[in-house]
């Protein structure tokens, strides 16, 4: 995964050394800079020098503020992080919920249409559905804010950047109401195309398990309704949706480039786009870097929740 | 991309006969040496004009394609010569969806968009498949280290949000409608690596293939001839699911300027102009929007009911 990331940044057109000192620098000038950031040394050292940094947690320094990128980034982290579960949670509550009703119900008007739903959901381009909601929530009703974390002016004294946890944990109230705010109109942006997958997986997986016979059994018993399916049938179901759950991760991560760039929200996606267009492949590596250890660590939490959800895994 | 990524994992994991949901190849279903999708020919399209899903899916990709094709014909006005006096105006008898900022038709620039959305959806598949099958199905044929190797590799690109990867690449091609169709088809390409790997492995077990052999029929006559033929059906169900996510992801880059330029009619490059007059002039951003849903939402349906009529063991 390092070497398609550090490849792929290598490939990008132009000298950043070049563009650091502007047009008006001498060559000499130029050549001095790629010797102190090691551009002049075969691509292996280069790669060698990229891993035993990221390894110290030194991913370099930005060629537009001349800032360690560690710290660009982790000062924009928490937002995309925030963002990223506020959406997670929207979409997997809403998505499991919307799966059993629609298969609980089979056939029936709801069933159909929590699936048309679904359908358009994953059909919708989220950068066009993050704009209509500006345009209803925001400019016409005046519900939600248009972009940003807080209101102008509230400023942000905290010791990390995730406003909203952070204030929460403070007691801060105002602050956390404001930041939940921010967060509707992005989150539900950015959460639509996996809860239509959720409620889509969730639905088949369900459909399933209620035809087994432990589940008549627990019906014949003559357990309430709502116990059956919540209880005997959702935890058995629930394998594939995790699997879903896990991989929309990436998706999300991936979609907030957008819906960052939409909503002018300062995380970590919007800031690659930027640092794409001045060429800062020092951003861009080490955001994609991150991005990709944040996958992998969900994806090895994904591997845990199994074991939780069906005993009969067990890893050697 | 959202869609290719769920529905992926439901064809990974259940077309083509190398994975039968019993896990017994024995029951999987035995390719004879004629083409199984050619076989069924008649058979598919009866049974495709009885799914609601597939002939509304299949009526709107039809009308997108008529557009395409009559686009000249269809449109009222030139879609990229406007009238600045007429500019903002909305929907009207004259102007069918309002007009943009410079005083162009946006009904007919969304005609003429249909025929570049289509071109992006279509080349940009047409990448995806033809590299994907060489890659998988020579990879498979062949077998040993240089499949792991390759497959590794496959593995990697799976991994990566694909907006991202999709971005990256277009950042190293540079910004152009041509280059995001080639990101698009390359971020797709890994998917039909993996399907067609998964057919070859086991197509090439089969009797007819040995026996071919026997004949002294070279390697590249056997996969061409009687290996890649069989394994078509996956490819078909998987191609048109993705010319819709092609054609999301290709908007996506126009949105964000990587891809298509002004004043080229291209959906999502309308979008990104229009995000200044959200509160003005709400109809420049809702019918570019409106337009790319459908379509993909076309293509979704379309590729949903081909599955089910192509592959009966995954339907839903």
């Amino acid at each position: 995964m390092l070497v398609v990331i550090f490849v792929l940044m290598r490939a990008i057109p132009g000298d950043p050394a070049r563009l650091m000192l502007g047009e008006r620098a001498t060559p000499e000038q130029v050549e001095a800079l790629r010797e102190q950031m090691g551009l002049n040394k075969p691509l292996y050292m280069q790669f060698g020098a990229f891993v035993g940094g990221l390894l110290r947690g030194d991913l370099g320094t930005s060629i537009q503020s001349r800032q360690p990128v560690v710290a660009e980034l982790m000062a924009r982290y928490p937002a995309t992080v925030e963002l990223t579960i506020f959406a997670m949670l929207l979409a997997s509550t809403l998505g499991i919920l919307a799966g059993v009703v629609s298969a609980v119900w089979r056939n029936s008007v709801l069933d159909y249409g929590v699936m048309a739903g679904a359908l358009v959901g994953v059909s919708m381009p989220i950068f066009w559905l993050g704009l209509v909601l500006m345009m209803v929530f925001s400019v016409q009703l005046h519900w939600f804010p248009a972009g940003g974390r807080l209101e102008a002016r509230m400023i942000w004294d905290g010791a990390t950047q995730f406003v909203v946890l952070e204030s929460l944990v403070r007691g801060q109230w105002s602050t956390f109401a404001s930041g939940l705010r921010h967060l509707v109109l992005p989150g539900v942006a950015l959460a639509t195309i996996p809860l239509s997958m959720i409620a889509r997986i969730t639905r088949s997986s369900m459909l399933e398990v209620l035809n087994l016979d432990y589940i008549r059994t627990a019906r014949a018993k003559g357990l309430p309704g709502w116990r059956v399916n919540f209880k005997h049938a959702l935890k058995n179901a629930l394998l594939p949706v995790v699997t879903i759950i896990g991989l929309q991760v990436g998706l999300l991560l991936g979609g907030a480039v957008l819906t960052e760039t939409i909503f002018s929200w300062p995380g970590i996606g919007r800031y690659i786009v930027l640092a794409i267009g001045a060429r800062d492949y020092p951003v861009v590596q080490g955001g994609i870097a991150l991005i990709t250890l944040a996958m992998i660590l969900v994806n090895l939490a994904v591997d845990v929740i199994y074991t939780l959800i069906d005993p009969r895994i067990r890893y050697q | 991309m959202a869609v290719t990524d769920a529905r992926t994992l439901k064809i990974t994991g259940g077309s083509g006969p190398a994975a039968h949901p019993s896990g017994d190849p024995a029951e999987a279903p035995q390719p004879s040496g004629e083409p199984e999708a050619i076989r069924r020919g008649p058979g598919v399209l009866r049974r495709l004009l009885r799914h609601r899903a597939a002939v509304l899916g299949g009526t709107i990709v039809l009308v997108i394609v008529l557009a395409a094709l009559l686009a000249d014909v269809i449109a009222p006005y030139d879609p990229i010569e406007g009238r600045l006096v007429d500019m903002l105006q909305p929907p009207s008898r004259t102007h069918w969806m309002g007009t943009d900022e410079q005083g162009r038709d946006i009904f007919s620039r969304i005609i003429h968009g249909s025929r570049i959305s289509l071109q992006v959806g279509l080349v940009a598949v047409g990448i995806s498949l033809t590299t994907g099958t060489a890659i998988g199905a020579v990879s498979a044929y062949f077998g040993g280290w240089p499949d792991l190797v390759v497959m590794r590799i496959i593995d990697i690109l799976l991994a990566f949000p694909s907006i991202l990867l999709a971005i990256a690449i277009t950042a190293i091609l540079g910004p152009s409608l041509t280059n995001a169709m080639i990101a698009v088809g390359i971020v797709g390409m890994p998917v039909y690596a993996r399907l067609v790997r998964a057919s070859v492995l086991s197509i090439k077990e089969q009797d007819y293939v040995q026996a071919a052999r026997a004949a002294g029929g070279g390697n590249l006559r056997i996969l061409l001839r009687h290996v890649l033929p069989n394994a078509l059906a996956p490819l078909i169900v998987q191609s048109t699911l993705s010319i819709g996510t092609a054609m999301l992801d290709a908007a996506g880059l126009s949105f964000l300027g990587l891809g298509a330029r002004p004043p080229t009619p291209e959906w999502g490059a309308m979008l990104s102009g229009a995000q200044v007059y959200i509160q003005l002039a709400p109809w420049v951003v809702t019918f570019p929007g409106l337009a790319i849903m459908l379509a993909v939402l076309g293509f979704n349906l379309l590729g949903d009911g081909l599955r089910d009529v192509l592959d009966p063991r995954l339907r839903r």
